[in-house]
């Protein structure tokens, strides 16, 4: 969907009978949900059904088809979807499909490194505002040139973990021995790469085996555009282009500049450019020499970090260190997040793990944020207790005290609605330690003995221990 | 004889036909063979024992078989054109200027979004400031543990900045807050005094944030260093940014102007300062750089927002953004003991790294730094962006190469 699709061309193509077979009033609203991108086309029974419908239905496809092709890899529960984007800034619109995090393993490596490096990656889980933060793909690197060697270490990837593949070799004669291994071609490997030496027998094997295929030119726009042409000619349509991730010798401009000018391309419907990129930060590696390893993966999450933040939708790394990989996961949450919703939770009184009538009361904003972080802490603690989430219009702690929104009357607004009072023995509550300045006017205000609690919810668990039983 | 020459013939003609054709079709056709062997491809067989599910099969047009060649294409620019454009501002005069630095430092000016450089060229890079304060405070270890012997000299602290690579020196007159110490203005003055002799890069100087005693302490911090075009840090909508500006045009420096996250809030702060007569070319719009995975997202999205807007036209959002990076370090992942989430030697001044490269390529003009290790390699990556770097080899295939 380019940015230029307007409501009115994507009503024309619509029955326009109102007749709500799709849940809406009306076909005007209709529109407005496949421009949201909340509904499709598909979603109009009508037009699936009727055969006059046809035509239409098929442009609107094509219409509401995203500028940059959404390319699956991978079958089954751990299915990978990268691309599908049709905003250059997040701003205009979202994104849609976070970068997928591919993790190298070598046909050189032992099976014993790389069946860990295969786990490693599997287990990788971290939970960030209520959602959780994986890895996403095995890219497995014929380095050793051996066709069987490569095959055989595809086939152990496979046995030990379900995550979808990233078959790299630029020798087909490899790439075929590893599609060959049973029930790889199945789960829809993504193959690296067709270059402009390898295109013609890269393209029959993606055809052959139906697998999304890599068009790799690095630093070479016109030889993009030339491969990418050649294989959709091919009738290939699941692609993603390479144009090269260049790091060293004042190279990484081009890349940089390479990734906007390709995205820009994509959402203007360019021939052949609609497809997702890929970049590789473990290139670092490989110019690393005997740099110390620490420095070497510090420098590979930095970079991978600038490749996200310019548009990568499938990055290889190598480093596994949680260090490194945690704040790439973190940014690419935060980038692909979606602007358009809410980032408030609902106010109220939440009871966390058993209650009674002498357990602790906390009290936090309803900004999204703040209240996913003191969940996390306080379960993380064990601590049994109220949480009263009072209503800052989803604004953070110290931003809602500094801008009034966090004050006594939202708290008590909270006590008044819920049934809270009548359950306890005692009338008292912990304020975070950044609200302190409010402790005087929630105690007036409520009636209640306000506890200037911590600075930061992770020292909740220690508070409670230490003050809440002491006698006031 | 006829009859074998006439097939011959046939198939020599055929021949010469799906030479020139590359394919034909034949309607009708009768095999009569003792044996056929066909060769079943192994997606085919697959879908046949019901081990994969059907998959979109691509509809695959004759014309498609016999590509022999790599298509020629020319790959086409897709430029943009920006009639608006970010006015430059300076922080620090020479002494040819009426002031005393030995370097100054130009922000903004920009032509296209940063680092499109296949589009213009802009004609600043971003700039790096760190961190100090007027008195000692409570760091996180990994901060800390670089300026632990400066800490109670702000004039020896500076010094320590520059060290680092610091272009400009981020003073917080944090003393100043009533909650703290209360400092008056006038003490506040004579910190500003010794920075401004120990180092001669350019400063900006921090209030603590109390918004009724900071525009008499910024006033103050003006006066004492007059001439010198310092950033007054900064005029909000809560404060009397009206004195701050008075100060400000007086004495000849350029002023933050801080809003929470919103940007038609910013738009409108730029719109009154611009009224109470502060020249566009002495603002510097801060409008929240959140931590990672705190809010940066907010952070992008409204630096980007007003990038393309001042771009785009819109006069009251043409001004160079402050990016305070450090704020990063509010992040628990930046600062707290966990070994589940490895060391934070390492953690701590990444996650300032990757917020600063973040609010960098969302249109960042000026940054703040508080860890020597993100400024080193801040300075390093601008130099790549702008493909100033000189050493290193191209990876020819990191198949491989990688081992």
């Amino acid at each position: 969907m380019s940015e230029k699709l307007g409501l009115l061309s994507i009503y024309k193509l619509l029955p326009q009978t109102n007749c709500g077979e799709c849940g809406e009033a009306n076909c005007m609203a209709f529109a407005s949900r496949m421009l949201e991108r909340s509904k499709l086309p598909q979603d109009c029974p009508p037009m699936v059904k009727q055969s006059r419908y046809k035509k239409n239905l098929e442009k609107l496809v094509a219409m509401i088809a995203p500028s940059i092709r959404e390319v699956k890899i991978g079958s089954g529960e751990r299915t990978v979807k990268i691309g599908g984007e049709e905003v250059l800034y997040r701003h205009q619109l979202s994104y849609h499909n976070q970068t997928a995090i591919a993790i190298d393993v070598s046909d050189n490596m032992t099976a014993e490194e790389i069946r860990s490096r295969c786990v490693a990656t599997g287990k990788f889980s971290m939970i960030k505002m209520g959602q959780e933060m994986r890895l996403d793909m095995i890219a497995v690197r014929a380095a050793s040139g051996e066709p069987e060697r490569f095959a055989s270490t595809v086939k152990l990837v496979n046995e030990v973990c379900n995550l979808p593949l990233m078959l790299c070799s630029t020798d087909p004669v490899s790439l075929r021995a590893a599609l060959e291994v049973q029930g790889v071609c199945e789960k829809r490997p993504l193959l690296y790469a067709a270059t402009k030496d390898n295109w013609k027998e890269v393209g029959e094997l993606a055809q052959r085996y139906i697998c999304p295929v890599v068009a790799s030119s690095p630093n070479n726009l016109d030889g993009l555009v030339s491969l990418a042409s050649t294989l959709e000619s091919m009738g290939l349509k699941d692609i993603v282009l390479d144009p090269g991730t260049l790091v060293e010798g004042g190279l990484l401009k081009e890349t940089v500049n390479n990734l906007v000018m390709l995205r820009r391309s994509g959402l203007l419907k360019e021939k052949a450019l609609g497809y997702p990129l890929l970049c590789i930060p473990a290139v670092v590696w490989a110019t690393a020499e005997k740099a110390d390893p620490v420095v070497t993966a510090y420098r590979e999450s930095y970079i991978a970090s600038l490749l996200v933040n310019r548009y990568a939708d499938i990055i290889v790394m190598h480093s596994l260190d949680i260090w490194a990989v945690l704040p790439v996961a973190t940014l690419r949450q935060a980038i692909y997040t979606d602007p358009r919703k809410p980032v408030s939770v609902e106010s109220g009184v939440k009871e966390i793990g058993t209650v009674n009538g002498s357990s602790p009361v906390l009290v936090t904003t309803n900004f999204a944020l703040t209240y996913y972080t003191v969940m996390n802490d306080i379960e993380a603690s064990g601590v049994n207790c109220y949480l009263i989430v009072a209503d800052t219009e989803g604004l953070a702690v110290e931003v809602g005290v500094a801008g009034g929104q966090f004050n006594a009357t939202k708290i008590n607004d909270v006590l008044g609605t819920s049934s809270i009072a009548g359950k306890l023995n005692h009338k008292r509550m912990v304020i975070p330690g950044r609200a302190a300045r409010l402790k005087g006017d929630i105690e007036d205000t409520t009636g209640w003995e306000a506890m200037i609690g911590p600075q930061d919810s992770s020292e909740i668990g220690g508070f409670i221990k230490k003050h809440w039983d002491a006698p006031k | 004889m006829g009859e074998e020459s006439e097939s011959t013939n046939l198939v020599k003609n055929l021949l010469k036909v799906v030479q020139e054709l590359g394919e034909i079709e034949i309607d009708n056709v009768t095999l009569d063979v003792e044996q056929l062997e066909l060769i079943i491809q192994p997606i085919v067989s697959s879908i046949v024992s019901g081990a994969r599910p059907l998959p979109q099969l691509q509809a695959q047009s004759s014309k498609q078989a016999q590509i022999q060649q790599l298509l020629e294409a020319k790959y086409a620019t897709p430029l943009e054109q920006y009639p608006g454009r970010v006015v430059e501002v300076q922080i620090g005069a020479t002494r040819s200027e009426g002031g005393s630095r030995g370097s100054i430092v130009k922000i903004g000016g920009e032509r296209t979004m940063p680092f499109y450089s296949f589009e213009a060229e802009n004609p600043n890079r971003p700039a790096f400031a760190m961190d100090i304060f007027d008195m000692p405070l409570s760091l996180t270890k990994m901060v800390k543990m670089h300026y632990e012997d400066v800490m109670g000299d702000p004039a020896a602290w500076a010094k320590r900045c520059v060290e680092f690579g610091a272009e400009v020196v981020s003073l917080n007159l944090i003393s100043t807050d009533p909650l703290l110490n209360d400092t008056s203005p006038q003490t506040a003055a004579k910190t500003v005094e010794q920075v401004l002799q120990a180092v001669d890069v350019p400063i900006i100087i921090g209030g603590s944030g109390n918004k009724q005693k900071d525009p008499i302490v910024l006033e103050a911090a003006a006066a004492a260093a007059a001439g010198e075009r310092i950033l007054l840090n900064s005029a909000n909508t809560d404060n009397d940014h009206k004195r701050i500006v008075e100060a400000a045009n007086k004495y000849g420096h350029s002023v933050v102007a801080f809003t929470p996250m919103d940007v038609n809030n910013a738009k409108k702060l730029n719109k009154t300062l611009l009224s109470e007569g502060l020249p566009k070319d002495h603002i510097v719009i801060d409008p929240t750089t959140a931590a990672l995975g705190y809010g940066i997202d907010y952070t992008i999205s409204i630096m980007e927002r007003i990038k393309l807007a001042g771009l785009l036209g819109d006069e009251d959002l043409q001004m160079p953004v402050l990016a305070p990076a450090s704020n990063a370090w509010g992040a628990r992942e930046a600062w707290m003991k966990n070994e589940d989430i490895g060391p934070r030697e390492l953690r701590g001044p990444l996650w300032e790294t990757i917020t600063l490269l973040t609010a960098m390529l969302a249109g960042g003009d000026l940054f703040m730094i508080s860890h020597p290790a993100t400024t080193r390699v801040a300075k390093g990556l601008v130099q790549d962006l702008l493909g100033n770097s000189a050493k290193g080899g191209v990876v020819d295939d990191w198949v491989t190469a990688l081992g």
